[in-house]
Formats: structure tokens, C-alpha cells, sequence
């Protein structure tokens, strides 16, 4: 197993590097950048005293390096204008707009993040591990019907658009608002049980509005899986040897079809991470995808920039604990990266 | 056997002549493959449904500004925020052929907002085949000519009228053209690229495909949502906005490859070991006309079947894109840019018609699911 997880790993740092790589030369595709932007600014109303300061920055940020270097230098392993000072040193960059730390900008808003999409792949295992079960032990039953009908519309409906009918109906039945993170009355006050508690309350929507498209999908792979598992000559062996249905079922087609449910995780959490950005903009909650937007919008490119490295990292994570999840279940993954003995 | 002789045992015998040629021609041996595609997703009800509906839509696309009652840019100062209205056939109990109710805007200075009284008193029937709101047909000729017009001094609002008083149909059915056709243009370049890329890498094998695969994987890791973001954020402000809606496409395109890549390649690895392919490469076929004669038709079906299911993604990124106001910009009007009125909670709880330009997109989305399945069980008719 630990040679598994080396191996593993050290797939994950080439990828990294790859899309670290990639994001810099998006984030810098624009035409200009924000200190530009806002010397043009500055020169239309007649200013020439903040000129200096905004010539000190573009040298403190490397605006007149070579490319390459740049991203040296954002990466942490070129010296900039104060030594080594990237990622690998701790830096997170600075942001523009709110001419503070990008750190400081995002604070809590990547934990919140973090646990919504971690409250989304939960959910989905919670809703879609028993459903998929069901539609596939009682095939063609009425709930069968039910679910897999629910699970096309789940699987059209995008995210945004749902949450905006939510936000639509949750006005107009119960007059609540449901979006933001918290009740208003909670926003300035100190952390309490009823603070914890209404933010929970908050989460529970966005929580759905993201995961139920990813759990249609994963019920549709778990039934389909499972069908195929129940029709092989082991189970009839299994109930004629006199197991009640109900042990068979769990004790070898359940573990069969098991392996895609953890490896589909992988598969899901781009997806998640993108509904959760932009549900996020909807709603109203304080996590990253309100604050990519903005940055997007005005050029704030070192803050756009980790946003997006910090979505690829929660991704390329995810990805690889799935992939180690699959083969802690499944000793054939984990052993088949070793040269045959 | 059942020339006159009885039939000793009491069951059903056709005494039809037998048409040998019928049987024969539905056989795999006889009928061209698109035929038998075309029969096994007949009997799948959903899908074929929904491909006739998608096929009904797309033919529609060139002709949106005779369908649509309205120009796009229509305003009627006269009827800001004025609400759906329904069609009728029957006033007072007499037959008088589809029409609608007049009505009236209020203004309600209370909540600072116009009320809609209507007049049952006076009907407005709708015209057809008729010549109403004058446009530009594909930019070029004035004309105006229309499906179905309102009354010559009434209005006619079916899904009711937004901010700036503009017919919200109308204004939908300009949407479908732009929306519809990037999901069109996005898979065309996405499949092109998928073809190449996935070709080489499962033809050559060796450098090129773990090239590929690294690749595939990269693209496949990033959350395709924020990156979509950044590269129409990207997008130069100074372009004109047919810019934006071809860069747009192209970005749509250029990033929704790999899945479609993978399948290529993981087809060709195992086909080019074929017996049929060596046979091929011995009697002289390059790497062209083997891929291109000898195996890609082994599985373009199931190629295009799941082109088909990556099409609604491209729809709703266009959409989620203009919505959150860094895709197509005005005056290019895409559901999604219909959609960014939506955004406002106060807006949509008062006046809740303007979110109606999200039927299409579900609807749409669905069908491009149902029709998707169908065609990816139909695809391999010999089974």
C-alpha cells in the first residue's frame, strides 16, 4: 500500500506543475492588467503623483520580467524583487483591488469551500448509496421508475437555474430568503450554537442544488453495476445454498459493484467544484466562487489566479484520495503497478 | 403446406403471399447501418420523440425572425413588465377563433410598479401568415412578414414583456438561434480535435499517446467552470460582439475534447490489431485511409452518440457564462443573456415570467439527454 501511495503521488506533482503552468499563461492572457488599467486611470484625471508608486509596484511585482520568469517567481522557485517568495515559500500573491494579501482577502471563505464540497460528496454517498440499491434490487418497481424519472430531471436541470427557483419559491411559500451563509442577525455576532446552526441551515440547498446531479449520475452507474452483478450464476449459487436474498445481496454483488462508487468521486468533483462556484454566485455564499468573479472581472489577476490553482488543488486531491480509497478496497489497483515477481 | 389441406391444429396461418424481399431487407446483411440505427431508436419512444423535437427546433433556427411576433429590439414603453398573456378561443360563450384580452397598464404608486388590468370587453385576435413588426431577415432584407402577429392596434406579450418592454417570446426565439448554434459549432471543433488528437495517440501509441493521455488527464483535473471563466474574462472588451460569441465557441470547443478522445483512442488500440487492419497495411493503406476507411467507421456511431450527450455541457456553459456576465454580451441575445435579468431575487419575485427563458434550456438539455441515450443503445444495431 505505501508503494501504491508513492506512486501516486508522485503522479500528482507533473500534474500540478502542468496546470499551475496552465493558469498562469490564462490568467495573463488579457490585454493589460490591473496596474495598467490603472495608471490610464489615473492619467485621465490629470494624477501624476500616485504614477511613482505604481512604477515602484510593477518592479516589486515583476511586471517587467520576461514571462517565464514571472511565473518563477509566482511558483516560488525563481528569486523575485524580495528573494524567494511564491507558493513554496507560503506567498499566496496580492490582490490589486483590495490591496491586501491575497490570504487575507480570501481568510475563511476556502474552508467554506472545502466543507461544501465535502458536505456534497457526503451527500451524494448518502442519498445515492441506498437509492441505487433499491432501484436495483426491486428493478422496474414503481420506485424504480420514480427515481430513475427524478434522476433525468436532476441530471438536466442545471445547478444555477435550480437554485434560482429555489430562491423563487423559498420567497414565495415561506418568505425566507435562503440565500447568503447565515441569518442576518448572526452576521456580526460571535460564534454560538444558533450561529452554527443557521449556517447549517443555509448549507443544506446549496448542499442539494450541487450534489443532486452528480448523485442521478452515480445512481444510474451503482443500479446499472448492480443488475449486471445479479445476474451471475454465483449469486443463484449463493441463494440455493439457502442465504436469504437480502445477506446475498450485501455480501457479494454490493462489494462487486462497490469500485465505481468510490472511483466515480474522481469523476465528480470537477463538476461539483464548478457547480459550487457558480451556485455560490447565486446564492450568495461567501466562498471562492463570488470573489473569482469579481477578480475575473477586474483583472485582479495574482487573486484570480490562486482561486483557480486552489479549484485544480481541491480537485487533483480529490481525485488522488479516491484513487487511494479504490485501492485500499481493491488489492488488484493496488498491486498492479508492481513489476510482476 | 396451406394450399387447401386444413390445418390440423386450430392456430393462425397468414395466407398472404410471402415477400421474400421484405425479411431480406432488414437484415444486417442488406440495409445500409444508418437504416437499422434509424429503426432500433424508432422503438425507443423517449429518444425518438426527442430527436424529432430537437430536429423541429434546429430547423426552426433560420427562420427565427418569422416565427418571433415581435423584432428583437421591439420596445413598448407603453408595456413594461407587462405579464403573460393567455389565448383564448371562446368570448362569452361564442367561438371567436384564438385571441387575447386587452390590457392595460396601472401604475400601482404604492409599490412603485405597474398593475396590468385586463378588459374582458375587448378582444384582440391574433393574425397569422401576416405582416406585422418590420426586422431585417438574417440581417439583409427588410421584410416583415410574420407566423402570427397581434392585433393590428393591440399587443400580443405570450410569455409577457421584460425591463425595457420587449416581447420576452420573441426575444426567446432570438435566444435559440445563438444558443443552439455554439452548442452545434463547439462539438463540431471539439470532435474534430477529438478525432486527431485520440487518433494519433491510439494509432502511433508509444511518445505521443502518453503525450496525449498526460494531456487528456490535465484537462480533465481542472474544474471546467472557473476556467471557462477565466478565458472569456480572457476575451478582449474591444471585440465586437460577434467577436465574442465565435471566441466563445471556441473556447467551448477547445476544451470539451478529452472525454470524446479517450474513447477514439481507446477504440483505435484495440481495433488496429485487428486482422482486418493488418490485412489492410499489407495491401498498402497509410495511416490515413486505414483510420479514416478501415477503422473509424467501426465505431463512429457510438462516437457520435456520445457527441450528442456532450452537446447539452456546451449549451449550459454558454448559458452559465452570459449569465454570470463574462460570456455573449448585448445586443447578441442567448438564453443565457435573457437570464442575467433574472438575477435580481426582487425582479424575479415580482415579475417571475422573466425567469420563463430557462424552459427552453431544460427542456432542450433533456431532450439532448433522452435522444443522446437512445442513440448510443442504437448505435451498435447488430447486437
Amino acid at each position: 500500500m505505501g508503494r501504491y501511495f508513492l506512486h501516486r503521488m508522485s503522479l500528482m506533482a507533473p500534474t500540478l506543475i502542468a496546470i499551475s503552468a496552465l493558469i498562469f499563461l490564462v490568467i495573463q492572457l488579457p490585454p493589460g492588467d490591473y496596474l495598467s488599467n490603472q495608471v490610464a486611470e489615473l492619467r485621465a484625471q490629470g494624477e501624476e503623483a500616485n504614477l511613482d508608486k505604481i512604477a515602484f509596484m510593477r518592479s516589486e511585482f515583476g511586471f517587467d520580467r520576461p514571462l517565464i520568469e514571472r511565473y518563477g517567481v509566482w511558483i516560488g522557485v525563481w528569486p523575485g524583487a524580495n528573494g524567494f517568495s511564491g507558493f513554496l515559500q507560503g506567498n499566496w500573491g496580492w490582490s490589486f483591488e483590495y490591496n491586501k494579501p491575497v490570504r487575507e482577502v480570501l481568510g475563511d471563505s476556502l474552508a467554506l469551500t472545502v466543507l461544501l464540497n465535502f458536505a456534497t460528496v457526503l451527500v451524494i454517498y448518502l442519498i445515492a448509496f441506498p437509492i441505487g440499491i433499491l432501484s436495483a434490487a426491486w428493478q422496474y418497481s414503481l420506485a424504480d421508475y420514480g427515481f430513475t424519472f427524478l434522476g433525468y430531471i436532476g441530471l438536466a436541470t442545471p445547478n444555477f437555474l435550480l437554485s434560482l427557483i429555489l430562491l423563487y419559491y423559498a420567497n414565495l411559500w415561506f418568505g425566507l430568503s435562503i440565500g447568503g451563509l447565515m441569518a442576518p442577525e448572526y452576521i456580526d455576532a460571535a460564534w454560538s450554537w444558533g450561529k452554527a446552526r443557521s449556517v447549517l441551515e443555509h448549507l443544506v440547498i446549496p448542499v442539494l442544488v450541487i450534489g443532486g446531479g452528480g448523485a442521478a449520475a452515480m445512481i444510474r452507474r451503482l443500479r446499472a453495476n448492480l443488475l449486471d452483478e445479479l445476474q451471475k450464476p454465483y449469486v443463484t449459487t449463493a441463494l440455493a445454498k439457502g442465504l436469504t436474498p437480502f445477506r446475498v445481496l450485501l455480501k457479494y454483488p454490493l462489494r462487486m459493484a462497490l469500485n465505481p462508487f468510490i472511483a466515480d468521486i474522481g469523476d465528480l468533483l470537477p463538476q461539483m467544484v464548478s457547480g459550487s462556484v457558480i451556485v455560490s454566485v447565486v446564492l450568495n455564499l461567501p466562498t471562492i466562487g463570488p470573489v473569482l468573479l469579481q477578480a475575473l472581472r477586474s483583472q485582479d489577476h495574482y487573486l484570480a489566479g490562486f482561486i483557480l490553482l486552489f479549484a485544480a488543488l481541491l480537485t487533483v486531491i480529490g481525485m488522488a484520495v479516491s484513487d487511494l480509497l479504490l485501492a485500499l478496497l481493491d488489492p488488484r489497483i493496488r498491486l498492479s503497478g508492481r513489476p510482476a515477481a | 403446406m396451406n394450399d387447401g389441406a386444413p390445418d390440423p391444429l386450430p392456430h393462425f396461418v397468414s395466407h398472404a403471399p410471402y415477400d421474400t424481399g421484405r425479411d431480406i431487407s432488414l437484415t444486417a446483411s442488406a440495409a445500409p447501418q444508418w437504416r437499422l440505427v434509424l429503426q432500433k431508436l424508432r422503438r425507443r419512444r423517449m429518444a425518438y420523440v426527442s430527436g424529432l423535437f430537437l430536429l423541429l427546433v434546429y430547423a426552426s433556427l433560420p427562420f427565427s425572425e418569422i416565427i418571433a411576433p415581435y423584432a428583437l429590439e421591439d420596445r413598448n414603453a407603453d408595456y413594461l413588465f407587462a405579464p403573460p398573456q393567455a389565448v383564448h378561443l371562446f368570448h362569452e360563450g361564442e367561438f371567436a377563433g384564438p385571441f387575447v384580452y386587452a390590457y392595460k397598464g396601472v401604475a400601482n404608486l404604492n409599490l412603485f410598479r405597474w398593475d396590468y388590468v385586463i378588459d374582458h370587453n375587448r378582444i384582440q385576435p391574433l393574425r397569422f401568415f401576416c405582416s406585422g413588426a418590420e426586422y431585417e431577415f438574417w440581417g439583409r432584407w427588410k421584410a416583415d412578414f410574420h407566423l402570427v402577429c397581434p392585433d393590428r392596434n393591440g399587443v400580443l406579450h405570450l410569455l409577457g414583456t421584460d425591463r425595457l418592454g420587449r416581447d420576452m417570446l420573441s426575444r426567446v426565439i432570438y435566444g435559440t438561434r445563438i444558443s443552439l448554434s455554439i452548442g452545434l459549432i463547439g462539438i463540431s471543433i471539439s470532435f474534430v480535435l477529438a478525432l486527431l488528437i485520440g487518433g494519433m495517440a491510439g494509432y502511433f501509441g508509444g511518445l505521443i499517446d502518453s503525450l496525449a493521455l498526460r494531456l487528456i488527464e490535465i484537462i480533465r483535473a481542472m474544474p471546467e467552470l472557473p476556467l471557462w471563466m477565466a478565458l472569456s474574462a480572457a476575451l478582449p472588451v474591444n471585440w465586437s460582439p460577434l467577436a465574442v460569441y465565435a471566441g466563445l465557441t471556441a473556447i467551448l470547443g477547445l476544451l470539451d475534447w478529452p472525454g470524446l478522445a479517450r474513447a477514439v483512442r481507446a477504440k483505435l488500440m484495440v481495433l488496429r490489431e485487428e486482422d482486418f487492419a493488418t490485412a489492410a497495411i499489407l495491401m498498402g493503406a497509410g495511416p490515413g485511409r486505414l483510420i479514416g476507411r478501415h477503422l473509424l467507421p467501426n465505431f463512429m456511431s457510438h462516437l457520435i452518440a456520445s457527441a450528442t450527450l456532450s452537446i447539452p455541457s456546451m449549451i449550459l456553459g454558454e448559458t452559465a457564462l452570459s449569465f454570470l456576465g463574462l460570456g455573449l454580451r448585448p445586443p447578441v441575445t442567448s438564453w443565457g443573456v435573457l437570464l442575467v435579468e433574472a438575477q435580481n431575487i426582487a425582479a424575479i419575485s415580482s415579475y417571475p415570467w422573466i425567469m420563463l427563458p430557462m424552459a427552453p434550456v431544460i427542456l432542450v438539455v433533456l431532450a439532448f439527454n433522452f435522444f443522446g441515450d437512445g442513440l448510443r443503445d442504437a448505435a451498435d444495431p447488430y447486437r
